[in-house]
């Protein structure tokens, strides 16, 4: 097996091997290596394929800039994942990663048929040639896309990691561990400011840490040795945290920032185990500084994707910091100072190497150096082709013309086995912009850089433009200085020797003596698109960078266009002829790398995803079978089988008991509000439609809430206790924005009134009975409470003694039966229920869920508020003009009611529905119409409620129609999928219309 | 994210509090009286600024008051918070 681990690095272990697995074959890398240096160091380039010509790719990066060598990781259904960069994934024993996007395997793809039918694919080719035939997308073109795209395969089993969130609040935060960012995390900590510095790799440093070049010195030293010392200083500042593996997310406004931290993704899988895989951070900082340094940028000339082709700067990374040249007959191609290092640094360690440099000349001290070693550089030289299928073996350069816009002279082919390129490097202003820092372009060397720095964010070092190391260094002490209002002085005599670099020249599209049509020249290898399909959406009258970007997804796949979408605007304005700065970037949003849906989830999965609440009751429920229905957060008893019933005859066995003898609810969770003060009254005149001024103590009242808009948005009964001390009780689901509007108008309309509002939902548990014998049931339970219907009669309120404990019993009902709520302190809830349950047992009282509820309630045409109404309708649309006071002179909504829309005859009113075949049940939401013939068909309304009725021996339904109220004994249509359902618009009370029940 | 200084409780995170829309809209004392126009006015029309807003917000995860906030719609800053009943801060007005 070929070994290209050619030197030791002080951050490869080599005492450590570790082996793990790549497309099913074993190899050996050391600890400290990432996937990809690992790869290489086996001499394994190509590791995927491209997305749409099936290309092959090989590794072109060292970071999360990385387009191609993205893999899927591990085997299992529950914990494998995909779209792993393997530049960032650190290696461990037993990792298992396989490449993405070809089959049957890498070598040989079947998909690589795309790269002969190209010309074929161009940019838009999907809107373009999927739009016929219409019935094709559904059954042939995506179902075939669908099988051939996509990057990795999901888990098929939930995640079995643990992921974790943690809040902090810092004085500042630095974003990035490289020089500057270490500098001015020294500086902010020293200064007493409590700092955090997060940086995404293993270990801090940047790209300065691995830097070996003699003519790039600090106080003498090597700077990376400077820098090492550095690293040790600051790892003593008592109030400076470090936090490694851990990448800012996202950027929010008022400093808020989410990053996460990798805690065990290193790991061998036995050391993972019960550990917080990955932790979100959710940061605070008063100020924050971001030094995320800059990426190279590759260059755009005819195949450059071809495996063996990477960044030039990554292979000097591969080879100085992980001891792994990446080729042994290498050739850079630059157009910047950048690559002479790279190159430098492989000529001391004896790799062949020889530049190609677009510039016509350059003269900055590294150059010298680098013709001093007798490098062969061919200044004003472009790169035109590139051969070699499975990995580059040579390449054609041609001389440039003055301009640069052609190649003239004779090619020259050179053969080697891997290129390096550089086309200058991009300021990673990701975070400046997430936070909502605006742009400014910088012409001489074609970037974009932060503006107006706030006062609480700054950008510093390459981020900020400032490339050379006494640039860097000089501009982080002074800004950090007036940044933090601070005067350190540890850097005023630090004394940096670099070379600078003094001659530019970009192209962002290189020229070529072939037609362009006929060219492969890369700009977003993971979505495949080229300089082509730029001028192609150019050439179709696409102008906007935003709008080219979608049409040709250059810059759309998961590296978010962090090596394409500068050259992307740069062609755009060279071939629109217009200036790259006015054309302005495409969006930056967050995250910055993905995030796994874990890490964002955190803790709440399962039973921690939502709050749940039980009434104290619960565990009887839980006990008796009962199956629940979550209203709001509350768990609900829904209906309770018996002898394996389904829901249908549970619900009728419970309606029907509940109407014959008796019935228990669990009512506790209805919204109660405590309602205190001298203008208590007032206030509930206010807020409800009808009057209240006049309800006796000891009574109870129902009462309808509106919106001031008209609409009814609430309802429930108010009893008043004493003179000045109400109980109202609100929807379940409603409970918490009642409460809030209340206060809204207490605090903000009317601070003159005497009330104070407690919410008492929690407070207390409720048990319901009702039915013909619950009269009978309550005697057995309060024998020396007086029943009499002339002492307790329906709509009042008596307080009793449950052995030694105060009961607050209210004579309502919801079913139209004969019913009490009996209402205890809810410690004593449980108690309380199945007493009433003892008490019941002769009178066969069936505890009864809320399908029933609603079903009982429905038969007596009482409304549901948000299943009936949806917010649209008022008391006339309800048919409840009777609860709304015409004395009153204002309560919230009243002047609503006669708005020339809400006094409109055709509104949506609630109507009752029979179906002409009694057995037939209506589906709720279901359409009404009255002609099926006339097209469009004119809907007149919905099916809002829907049951069959046990006691009535019939289907029954409420609904919201057109004209309702005018209708009664109409015909109507309920439109379904395989038949028409003949109705007749009836009454919305369908049983004991004459309130005889209640008093039975 | 905003960090909204409650003037009860100081500063809290966002997901504390809601808001209730723009600010000094006074409900009319006389309802009855308004013309289908007029009530519209105070029922729908609001300014929705690009720049200084005066806006409502309840700390309804905290102390349950309602209360003022001026804040620059167009970079999010919060000017300044101040009680229900309070008059505005005139420098902004």
């Amino acid at each position: 097996m070929p070994n290209y681990r050619i030197h030791k690095t002080e951050y490869i272990d080599e005492t450590k091997r570790v082996s793990f697995k790549y497309d099913g074959k074993t190899y050996f890398g050391y600890e400290g290596d990432t996937l990809a240096s690992a790869l290489l160091a086996n001499g394994i380039h190509l590791v995927g394929r491209s997305f749409k010509y099936h290309r092959p790719r090989g590794i072109v990066s060292c970071g999360a800039e990385e387009p191609n060598a993205i893999c899927q990781i591990g085997s299992k259904k529950d914990l494998t994942e995909p779209n792993v960069r393997a530049t960032e994934l650190e290696l461990y024993e037993g990792l298992e990663a396989s490449s993405q996007n070809c089959w049957p395997n890498v070598k040989f793809d079947i998909g690589g048929i795309n790269n002969f039918i190209s010309p074929l694919i161009p940019a838009g080719f999907y809107y373009k040639t999927f739009m016929w035939p219409k019935s094709f997308w559904k059954k042939v073109y995506e179902p075939l896309i669908r099988l051939s795209a996509g990057l990795g395969k999901s888990p098929t089993e939930p995640d079995p990691d643990i992921y974790d969130h943690k809040y902090v609040h810092y004085d500042v935060l630095v974003i990035g561990g490289g020089v500057s960012g270490i500098i001015a995390a020294k500086m902010a900590a020293k200064n007493n400011l409590k700092t955090l510095l997060v940086d995404d790799k293993k270990i801090l440093g940047g790209s300065t840490i691995y830097q070996n070049n003699e003519s790039i010195k600090i106080d003498n030293k090597l700077s990376s040795e400077w820098l090492k010392n550095e690293i040790q200083e600051i790892k003593k500042l008592s109030n400076l945290t470090i936090k490694t593996r851990t990448s800012i997310a996202a950027y929010h406004g008022y400093n808020f920032l989410l990053a996460k931290e990798n805690l065990t993704d290193h790991l061998p899988e036995e050391k993972k185990k019960n550990k917080i895989r990955q932790r979100l951070w959710k940061i605070r900082a008063k100020k924050v500084v971001i030094a995320t340094g800059s990426i190279e940028r590759p260059l755009v000339f005819n195949n450059n994707d071809r495996p063996g082709i990477l960044l030039s700067n990554s292979i000097n990374k591969y080879l100085d910091y992980y001891g792994v040249t990446c080729g042994e007959n290498i050739i850079l191609f630059t157009n910047n100072d950048s690559a002479y290092e790279t190159s430098i640094s492989l000529h001391k360690k004896g790799i062949k190497n020889l530049i190609v440099d677009l510039r016509k000349s350059a003269s900055s001290e590294i150059i010298k150096q680098a013709e001093s070693l007798g490098i062969k550089i061919y200044f004003n030289h472009v790169v035109t082709n590139t051969f070699g299928y499975r990995k580059i073996n040579s390449l054609e350069i041609m001389k440039l013309s003055e301009d640069g816009n052609t190649t003239v002279g004779d090619k020259i082919k050179l053969s080697c086995d891997c290129l390096g390129m550089s086309g200058g490097w991009t300021p990673m202003v990701h975070m400046h912009t997430q936070s909502g820092g605006k742009l400014d372009f910088r012409n001489e060397d074609q970037v974009f850089l932060p503006k107006e720095n706030s006062e609480d964010q700054i950008s510093v070092g390459s981020c900020n433009g400032d490339f050379d190391l006494e640039n860097i260094i000089d501009k982080t002490v002074n800004k950090i200085n007036k940044f933090l209002d601070i005067d350190n002085q540890d850097y005023q005599d630090t004394n940096i020797i670099c070379s600078k670099e003094n001659d530019k020249r970009n192209i962002w599209l290189l020229p070529n003596k072939i037609p362009l049509g006929k060219t492969k020249c890369f700009i977003d290898f993971q979505n495949d698109s080229t300089a082509k399909d730029i001028k192609l959406a150019l050439k179709e009258g696409f102008r906007s960078i935003e709008h080219v970007k979608r049409y040709t997804t250059t810059g759309m796949a998961t590296d978010q266009g962090k090596l394409s979408n500068m050259h992307a605007l740069g062609i755009i304005a060279d071939t629109a002829g217009v200036k790259m700065g006015t054309l302005g970037t495409t969006t930056f949003r967050p995250p910055f790398t993905p995030l796994t849906f874990g890490t964002i989830v955190g803790r709440n999965v399962g039973k921690f995803f939502e709050v749940v609440r039980k009434t104290s009751m619960h565990e009887w429920h839980v006990k008796n079978n009962a199956e629940f229905e979550n209203v709001g957060q509350w768990k609900r008893p829904w209906y309770y089988p018996k002898n394996g019933e389904n829901m249908h005859d549970a619900v009728q066995r419970e309606s029907k008991a509940a109407r014959d003898s008796a019935g228990i609810l669990d009512a506790s969770t209805l919204g109660k509000i405590d309602i205190q003060g001298t203008d208590a009254s007032e206030f509930l005149n206010r807020v409800y439609t009808n009057a209240w001024s006049k309800l006796a103590i000891g009574k109870c009242r129902y009462g309808l809430m509106l919106n001031e808009d008209g609409m009814v948005y609430d309802d429930g009964v108010t009893t008043r206790i004493s003179e000045n001390h109400y109980l109202m009780t609100t929807t379940t689901g409603g409970a918490a924005n009642v409460l809030s509007k209340l206060e809204d108008y207490l605090q903000t309309e009317w601070p003159e009134l005497d009330v104070y509002l407690t919410s008492v939902t929690d407070h207390y548990s409720t048990a319901s009975i009702c039915g013909p014998n619950s009269k009978k049931i309550l005697n057995k339970l309060f024998p020396n409470l007086d029943l009499s219907d002339e002492n307790f009669p329906h709509m009042s309120f008596k307080e009793a003694k449950l052995e030694n404990i105060n009961c607050r019993i209210m004579r309502i009902s919801f079913t139209g039966e004969l019913s009490y709520e009996i209402n205890i302190e809810s410690k004593y809830g449980h108690s309380l229920w199945k007493m009433c349950i003892e008490a019941g047992k002769e009178f066969n009282l069936t505890p009864y869920g809320t399908e029933t509820m609603h079903l009982l309630r429905a038969e007596k045409g009482f409304i549901i508020v948000g299943q009936d109404t949806d917010g649209t309708m008022t008391p006339s649309d309800l048919q409840m003009d009777w609860i709304v006071s015409k004395k009153k002179y204002d309560f919230i909504g009243k002047r609503s009611l006669y708005r020339s829309d809400t006094i409109r005859e055709d509104r949506k009113q609630l109507v009752g529905l029979l179906t002409d075949d009694p057995k037939e049940i209506l589906e709720e939401g279901a359409q009404i119409v009255s002609d099926i013939k006339s097209k469009p068909i004119d809907m007149l309304g919905h099916v809002t409620s829907s049951y069959f009725s046990p006691n009535l021996n019939k289907s029954i339904a409420l609904a919201v129609v057109r004209s309702g109220k005018t209708m009664k004994g109409q015909k109507l249509i309920i439109p379904m999928e395989n038949k028409n359902i003949n109705v007749t618009v009836s009454d919305t009370i369908f049983l004991d219309k004459e309130n005889k029940r209640l008093n039975a | 994210m905003f960090l909204i200084n409650c003037p009860f409780c100081g500063e809290r995170d966002q997901s504390e509090f809601s808001s209730g829309g723009e600010a000094h809209i006074v409900r009319p004392k006389q309802p009855t009286e308004l013309s289908d126009d007029e009530w519209a006015e105070y029922l729908f029309m609001r300014k929705n600024i690009k720049g200084i807003q005066f806006e409502r917000w309840n700390h309804v995860h905290g102390c349950r008051k309602w209360f003022n906030v001026v804040r620059d719609t167009s970079n999010d800053k919060i000017l300044s918070v101040y009680k229900m009943g309070e008059k505005p801060p005139v420098s902004y007005k």
